[in-house]
Parts: structure tokens; sequence; C-alpha cells
């Protein structure tokens, strides 16, 4: 049986937040009544233009130089011609062989190297309105007696970007993909939340004996909007594909469409059919000519990319930690708060993450203070402390305060007179019972309104009792 | 025959047409002859000669991110052939 | 007792400056004119009765192309008939603003496809020189109606040919901005890269003054600029120091009729008399490929303009049993003429995949030569001149059987739009008591030139724009 290498491309749409639409001034707003937020131009009435948004073009050359893109010095729109109910005008306004951004690559950290993704291109486009089925199977594709349109979304700014088929695995997809979403969101041109549809990607799936140097035929799998979902499928499509082919048979071209509101369901096959998109010079507009002095000032004003903060950090914490903290955009956090790496990592991770408190409004220097003591705080203070880390005004003392009892010092008088009053209990520890142990050390715990350090408190009692 | 009735066919499916048997007769006989007379421009050799797209070389011409009023529910639905609610509605698509 | 039929609107607004009558005196008697006359002429698809509230100035005739908020705007055709915009075309909005009541909306082509105004859904409009012969088009009904005197002026629309050619045989002035003059926002669109919306009126200076009211950079239309001068309005009577080429090829054409050149050749004895200097030149390849590249780029652009007519937001819908493609293909079978569904599927196949270079591709190339042809022209000539139309208004259904040689209407307006270039047509004299356009082409933005180019000659030609039947 031979070796198989799964072969992965993806095509991702994002969602800018712009105020307003790509080619019209409405505004970009979700969840608001059906065809409350349309004019003449997204809703395709005779005779209506559009005019493109100037935001959308820069945040597109700024996600371009992001991916180390190269930025096209004269690119233009094209019409993608085709019907459906959700596509207004016939045609969607996209891009087509003179791209805004081309050439780009990212880097996925992996534990063996960086794995090289190239980015084929990265355009600006329209997105469509809302098609919502009823009658039948509500939310199919199929099976519905009508539909009903919304063009709130119909015009929404999108970016679409379009990987090299360079990903090897589904996690690797998926690191991807996490990647990408965090550049978005640093760069403060998309939300990406996928819930909302704000972020949507389609994935190519094809294997290939390793050592083979064509690609083989290659599956589709649409709607994707969740990382965990998108690498599932990716699995098994990549187990499909390989026992047809250990079958001795062939993989068709088909399309599986997910339901992104049921990740249940199971995906519907439908053959591809050859579309022909018509694509032509969009005549109602004029070609963009990205000023070089701005290209040249947005990508100054680039941040540090996210897969290079992992490498980074990665020789602090290690690959894992270092890529949750960044892809969980908490590694800035991470960053503020001193003390020793990987104690900070896990609580800022684990204990912290689980609070939900606003990462930039935690006071880093206080709550390192009270990590660096945990080991000496009860855990309910230090659980307190986190809790508070985030508010105002927030002081490690309070919580240290309640730093444990451990000088023996103060403790024997407390121990001795224990023991003084309960010389039966001593008499019958010394006579086996054991178990009676924990009765003393409760009582000194007791005394000492829980300050006591129990570690402590066990020892010096076992052995005065020895005596 | 330049275009065959097949490519008539073809091209009325990619442009959402129903043709009846004698449009389809009539149009692929008047394509034909079109086609003909338009495919006078394959005799000019036109090799690294500019397309021109637009009349005028204009470029960058957009608009600023700043919201203006929408029409009302009732506008944008004013003349459409049948909606439900705030939607239009049509055939299961 | 207003004589519509002479009154030219700078005569009307002077009536209304002096408050001989009022705007809505004025609007109504156009009202009147086509009531007695419109029945037989079809030139009106609509008329807005109520159309003079508000009105400050002189009443205004709409080809049915420009979307007007709340009045019927059918392109015509039934794909969109009972369709009442909710807005505005910025055209529309500036003869507003200027206080130029709407009289109506006139007959056209299908979506502006066409060069008679035979294929309008509501029926031909007839010429008001002769009613058994086509007005010309696609914008014929407003030519028609300025001629017939429904309308002081009017707005038409030029893709290939629409306002000039109509203008010619309707014995009316007509300009062709040049592209990007005038905006297209609320204009139904044919043919994006060649549409042009333009004045129609009895003389030069009324086009003059009707084109500074709609002139000049829109927001809403990303291929529009600001006008490099004001609009000046002419009164120059001599040519002196003007530069008139002669191109050969638009000249000597097969197919001008020997009358249409006769008369050409008088406007030419009178500029020549009137101080210009005529000289000879070439467009050869503009005028050999200029109808074929123009009926691939059109029609390809048409092919994606006419997809948002799909039964879903508005206009016709046609429901058969079946999913929403059955209702598609339906409503478009029902909705479109058969002058629509050839351009549709002639522009559909010549951008469609393995056929997109050897035709849309290669049209573009040709029309950068058409483009470089006329510019090398305009380096020795101010003017370029031929006959607007090679023939006078021919009859009724002569060309409906035979669409090519219905397009060849355009052959010579054709080239100097692929080109972007404005083009005036005046009448300059009868043949067979029909009249005979003379086409003015000038260099982009040269609008003024040409309006004083066409006021002198219109002057000298001293023609009478009241068709005969009506004297
Ligand atoms: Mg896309
Ligand atoms: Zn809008």
């Amino acid at each position: 049986m031979s070796a198989w290498e799964p072969v992965i491309g993806l095509e991702i749409h994002v969602h800018l937040k712009t105020r307003t639409k790509m080619f019209c001034r409405c505004p970009v707003a979700y969840f608001e009544p059906p065809n409350t937020q349309t004019c003449p131009v997204c809703l395709a009435m005779p005779g209506s233009l559009p005019v493109p948004n100037r935001k959308a073009v820069e945040w597109t050359i700024l996600l371009g130089l992001a991916l180390g893109c190269e930025i096209a010095p004269r690119a233009i729109f094209h019409r993608k011609n085709y019907f459906y109910p959700d596509n207004p005008k016939g045609y969607q306004i996209s891009q087509y062989d003179e791209p805004l951004c081309v050439n780009g690559k990212v880097l996925v950290p992996g534990a063996d190297g960086d794995a090289e993704v190239g980015i084929v291109r990265a355009h600006l486009e329209e997105d469509a309105a809302k098609t919502v089925h009823v009658g039948g199977a509500e939310g199919r594709i199929h099976g519905a007696e009508s539909s009903l349109v919304d063009f709130n979304r119909a015009g929404t700014p999108l970016v679409e970007i379009v990987t090299a088929p360079d990903l090897r695995s589904a996690d690797e997809a998926k690191r991807f993909l996490q990647l990408l979403r965090q550049t978005v969101v640093e760069l403060g041109i998309s939300d990406a939340e996928m819930e909302k549809g704000s972020m949507r990607f389609d994935v190519n799936v094809s294997v290939r004996e390793v050592g083979e140097t064509e690609f083989r035929t290659r599956t589709e799998l649409k709607n994707m909007n969740s990382f965990n979902f998108a690498a599932k499928g990716i699995e098994r499509e990549i187990t499909r594909q390989v026992g047809i082919y250990e079958a001795g048979g062939t993989v068709e071209q088909e399309t599986l469409h997910f339901d992104p509101g049921n990740e249940s369901a199971a995906p519907l096959r439908s053959k591809e059919e050859a579309q022909d998109y018509r694509y032509f010079p969009e005549p109602d507009l004029v070609p963009l000519q990205p000023d070089r002095e701005l290209v040249g000032r947005l990508r100054g004003e680039l941040p540090e990319r996210p897969w290079e903060r992992i490498r980074r950090l990665e020789t602090e914490v290690g690959l894992t930690l270092a890529e949750g903290l960044v892809t969980s955009g908490r590694d800035e956090l991470y960053s503020r708060i001193p003390g020793e790496r990987d104690a900070v990592a896990n609580v800022v991770m684990n204990e912290l993450a689980a609070t939900g408190i606003d990462p930039a409004a935690v006071h880093a220097e206080e709550l390192g203070k009270v990590i660096a003591a945990r080991a000496g705080i009860p855990r309910s203070a230090f659980a307190e402390a986190l809790a508070a880390s985030g508010s105002e005004g927030f002081s490690a003392d309070r919580y240290l305060a309640e730093a444990a009892i451990a000088d023996v010092g103060e403790l024997d008088p407390v121990i001795d007179r224990i023991l003084g009053q309960n010389q039966q209990q001593v008499e019958a520890y010394r006579g086996g019972k054991e178990g009676l142990l924990g009765f003393f050390v409760g009582q000194v715990m007791k005394e000492t309104g829980g300050k006591a350090n129990p570690k402590v408190v066990n020892e010096r009692v076992r052995e005065k009792l020895k005596a | 025959m330049a275009i065959s009735r097949d490519e008539v066919l073809h091209v009325a499916r990619l442009a959402r047409l129903e043709l009846g048997e004698d449009e389809l007769e009539r149009f692929a006989e008047q394509l034909n002859a079109i086609l003909e007379a338009v495919g006078k421009v394959a005799e000019l050799d036109l090799e690294g000669v500019e397309p021109t797209a637009h009349p005028l070389d204009l470029m960058n011409v957009w608009a600023e991110d700043e919201p203006r009023p929408c029409l009302s529910v009732d506008e944008a639905l004013a003349n459409a052939p049948d909606r439900e609610g705030g939607s239009f509605r049509v055939p299961a698509a | 007792m207003i004589d519509t039929l002479r009154l030219t609107a700078e005569e009307a607004a002077g009536l209304l400056e002096r408050g001989e009558v009022s705007p809505a005196e004025l609007h109504r008697a156009y009202l009147d004119a086509a009531a007695e006359r419109n029945d037989e002429l079809n030139a009106y698809l609509c008329t807005v009765d109520d159309g003079a509230h508000g009105a400050t100035s002189v009443p205004i005739a709409f080809k049915d192309i420009v979307s007007t908020k709340g009045v019927e705007t059918t392109a015509g055709s039934k794909i969109l008939a009972g369709y009442r915009p909710v807005f505005d075309a910025t055209v529309a909005a500036r003869c507003k603003d200027a206080g130029l009541a709407l009289i109506g909306k006139t007959n056209m082509d299908e979506f502006a496809m066409g060069s008679s105004t035979e294929n309008s859904a509501y029926g031909p409009t007839r010429n008001p020189w002769d009613p058994t012969r086509v007005p010309g088009g696609s914008s014929g009904g407003s030519t028609a109606a300025v001629a017939a005197g429904l309308a002081p002026w009017a707005l038409g629309s030029d893709t290939g040919g629409s306002i000039k050619q109509p203008a010619a045989l309707c014995g009316v002035v007509g300009l062709r901005p040049t592209y990007g003059a005038v905006s297209r926002y609320g204009i139904v669109a044919f043919a994006s890269s060649l549409d042009q919306i333009g004045p129609v009126a009895k003389t030069v200076r009324d086009c003059a003054r009707l084109y500074e009211i709609i002139a000049g950079r829109d927001p809403c239309d990303t291929t529009t600029v600001e006008l490099p001068e004001p609009v000046a309005v002419p009164d120059a009577g001599d040519l002196k120091g003007l530069r008139i080429g002669v191109p050969t090829e638009l000249n000597e054409a097969e197919g001008i009729e020997a009358g249409v050149r006769e008369q050409v050749g008088h406007a030419l004895d009178l500029a020549r008399d009137l101080g210009a200097e005529i000289g000879e030149c070439r467009l050869p390849r503009s005028v050999e490929y200029g109808l074929p590249c123009y009926y691939l780029i059109a029609p390809s652009e048409a092919s994606s303009n006419l997809a948002r007519y799909d039964g879903v937001r508005y206009g016709l819908r046609s429901t058969p049993n079946g999913d929403v493609r059955a209702m598609y293909d339906r409503t478009r079978h029902d909705g479109f003429g058969d002058e629509p569904k050839r351009r549709i599927m002639l522009g559909t196949y010549a951008l469609s995949a393995g056929y997109y270079e050897a035709f849309y591709g290669q049209a573009q190339k040709v029309r950068t030569v058409i483009r470089d042809e006329h510019a090398a022209a305009f380096e020795q000539f101010d003017v370029l001149v031929s006959p607007t139309s090679p023939t006078v208004a021919f009859e009724l259904g002569a060309r409906t059987a035979d669409p090519l040689a219905m397009y060849a209407a355009d052959l010579l307006t054709i080239p100097s739009n692929l080109a972007g270039l404005p083009g005036l047509s005046i009448p300059c004299g009868l043949s067979n008591r029909l009249p005979v356009g003379l086409q003015l082409i000038g260099r982009q933005f040269s609008e003024n030139l040409l309006f004083r180019a066409g006021h002198a000659l219109e002057r000298a030609l001293e023609f009478d724009f009241v068709p005969e039947r009506y004297r």
C-alpha cells in the first residue's frame, strides 16, 4: 500500500468592515430587517452605476502587503456574469486578470520548520444578497418552494484570497486559516467573525501518491465557516479519496455544499457543471492605479506578522503555547506580564482566558506579582486576583497579604497549644491512630483562619507528635 | 455555418433566454449573417496594439467611505413582482 | 396662441421672461399639440399632465430611457412595462433644478437598439415630414416630437448614432456629447462605454443651452469629468480660421444617396464662403472596421447590462411551473423583443469562452486604431464633416427583415462614437422633400467649437425646420 499526500488549496472571502458598501454608500450593517439597507445601486435598478469605496481599496492593498504580495501598478474591475436571485445585476463586479495584489507568501510555523503557503492573489469584489429558502426543507439549497431575497448584504466589500495548493494536511490548513484570520483582525480591516459570515472559505482537496508531481482531480468543499468544521471536512474528504484510489476507482470533480447553519448536516454533492462567466472589463468603472507613496506608507505601518511573532515567542514558551497566544490574540498581554514565561503563558492561555476579561484591560505588572507568588497564595485568593485583574485600581498587595503563614516561628506556638488542649487524641495517635493527623492540622488551620501553609503545618505536627 | 444550432441553444441558455423553434431557426440564420459581417475585425493584424476599454483615460475615481441615506423598504420593493413582508419573493432558487 | 411648431426654446424663454405666458400655459400648449398630432406620430409613450408643477422655465421631453421618479420608464421594452423609478436620473434632476417641466416620455427602439424606432414594443414612431417613413432611431420619439412641435427641446441618447441619425432624418439639431461629458446615472444602460445623453432641439443655440444644463461631472458616474471650459452659446456668423476636414471614406462610402451628397456639398460651399479652410483627410480603417467593431462591443456590453431584467425586483415576470431558472427563461423570452434578443445572444457569444479574444478582445484593439486615426485627422483639422446618415428617412418596414441593412444606417456616425468624440447633426437641406443631416465631429470636449460652426452654418443654410405638411 502506497503513502498518500493530501494537496489542499484555499479560497477565503473576508468582509471588510468599512462603514459603507463597495459600490454604493449604503451602510454595511448586519442583522437589520430585510431590504432596509439598500439603494438603486445595490438593488441594480435600471441606470444605477457603481462608485468604488476608496477605503476598501486601501485596505485591500494593506492586506496584500501583510501577505507579502506585490501591489499591481494598475488594477481593473471585471464583470463576472451569471444568473442567480442573490446577484441583482446578473454580474458580480470582481477582479479577474488584473487584481490588486499578487504573488504573496505566508509562513505557517510547524514543529519541523515553516510551511510556505503561496498567495496567488488577493482581490476586491462585492458580496451577494441573502436568499432564504422557504416552504421546503428549511435553509437547504434544494427542496424549497420559494426563496426570499434580502439585499442588505448585497455589495458588502469582500476581499478574496486565493492560496496555491501548498497545504499538506487538514491541520496545516486550519492553522493557516487561524493565522489569516488573526492577520485581518490585527490590521483592523475585518472582524472576520464566522458566525456573522464575515469570513467564509472554500477548500480544494485532492490527494496524490508521495513523489507524484502532477495534481489529481480535486473536489471543492464550499461554504465552510468554522476551522474545526473545515479540518473535519478535509480529513473526511482525504480518507474518501484515498479509499477510492486504493479500490482502483477514480475521483470525480464535484462540489460539496455545506450548510453553514447546520454542521452535522451531510454535504450536498453536485457535479461541477462547466461555468462560463464571460468575464470582461467593467465599462462603468475606470482603472485603479495605487499611488506608490500610499503603498510605501502602508508598508511602513505594517505590524509584525502573526507567524513572525509565533517564531519569536516559541523560544520562550514552545510552539504550541506561542501559536495559541498569537492566534487567540493574547500574546500582547502575555508580553506585558513580567515573570517566569511558562507560568505566565499558561495563566494567560488557561485561567485568565476562562475569565473572559479583555486582555487589553489587564493590569499586567500587578498580575505578574500575583502569578509569581502563586505557590504561597490560597487557590481561592488567586482566582479572585485573576477575576479582578482587569478592573480599576487592581493591586497585587491585597492578594499577596493572604500569602500563607509558613514561618515555623509563628506556627509552633499555635501547634503546641492545639496538642496541649487535645491530650487524648495525642495519645490515640501515638497509639497508632495516624488518621488523626488531619484533625490536628485542621485545628491549626482553623486557629490561623486558613492562612497557614498546610504543607508546613503537616510536617511540624508530624514531627512534634513523634517526640 | 459560423454558429451551429447547438451553439445558439448553448448561448441562449447562458443568456437565460427561452427560444421557440421558430425563433431558434430565425436567430441561427441572422446570427450567422451578423457574425460573418463582424468577423471582419479578424482581418486586421493588431499584434501589440493596446485595447481601448474606455474613450477617456481616467483612473482612481472613487468615493469616501461615508454613508448616505437608504431607500425605505417600500421604495425598495415598490416595483417588486412578488414580495413577502420586506423581502422579494421568487420561485425556488 | 403659441405656435409650438415655430417656437424655439430660446424664444419660449423670452415669452416667460417678458411674462407673456406662464410656465404652465407653455407646458399646456405642448400637451395640446401632442393631443393633436401624437395619435398619428406616436412620438410620446406618455405625457405628464401635471408636469408643470414647480416649473419656472421651458418644458422638455425625455427619451423613455431616462429614469423619472414616479413616471413610468420603459426604455421601449415590454419587460419594463409599468416600471416607475423611485429615483431621478442625474440629467432629469438637473433639468428639474433648472425649472424645466416634463411634458412626457418619448418613444424609442427597445433599449435604444435600432435606427428607426420600429423596434419599440409600443409601436413605431412616424416621421413628421412623411408619416409613411421612419423618424430614424433610436431617439426617433424625441426628434419627431421636436420636429412636430410637441416639445421645444428634448433629451435623447446616442450609442452608435441614436441622436445624430434621427435628428438628421427629422430635420432637427442633435448633439452627441463627448463621452464622459454627461452623466449616465439613471439612464437605462445599453452599452456603457458608448452611451451618452444629449440634447435635441430646433436650433444649435437651443442645443447649447440644454447641453449647458445637463453637462458636467456627476459623483454618481465615475466616467464623467468636469467640462474643461464653460459652455458658450454661439452667435458668431463666420467661420474664419476654422479648418474643416472632409474624410474621404465618410463622404464617399457606398450607399450615400446622391441627394444627400449634394446637400452636404452645398453646405461645404457655404462653409467656404463663411471663411473656413476646407481640406480632405482619411479615416480608412475607421469606416471599414467601425461597424463590425461596434457590433461586437455594443452587444457584448448589452448582453451583460440587460442581465438585470430577470423578473426578480421590477418589471415583467412570467411564471411557468418550475424553479427560478424557468422563471428567468420565460420572463426574458416574453419581455424582450427580437433586436434585444439578437444582441444579447451575439454579445453572449462574443464574450464566451474561446471567442473572447477573437471578438471582444480584437474589437477593443480596433477601437484603439479608430481612436488613433481620428487623432491624426485632428492634427490638421478642427472639425470633420460628413453626411450624418447615408440616406434620408426610409419607409416603415423597409429594413425590419434585414438586421444588417438596418445596422448600416449608422455607418457614418459609429466611427467617431467609438473614438468617444462629440458629434453635432444639423439639417442642411432637403432631398426628395426629406431632411438631410450634416454631421460635424470635433475633438474631445470641443462642443463649443461644434456649436460655433453649427450655428454659423445654420444661419447661412436658412433651413426651415417646420415640416412642409404643417406649414
Ligand atoms: Mg469570489
Ligand atoms: Zn446601496
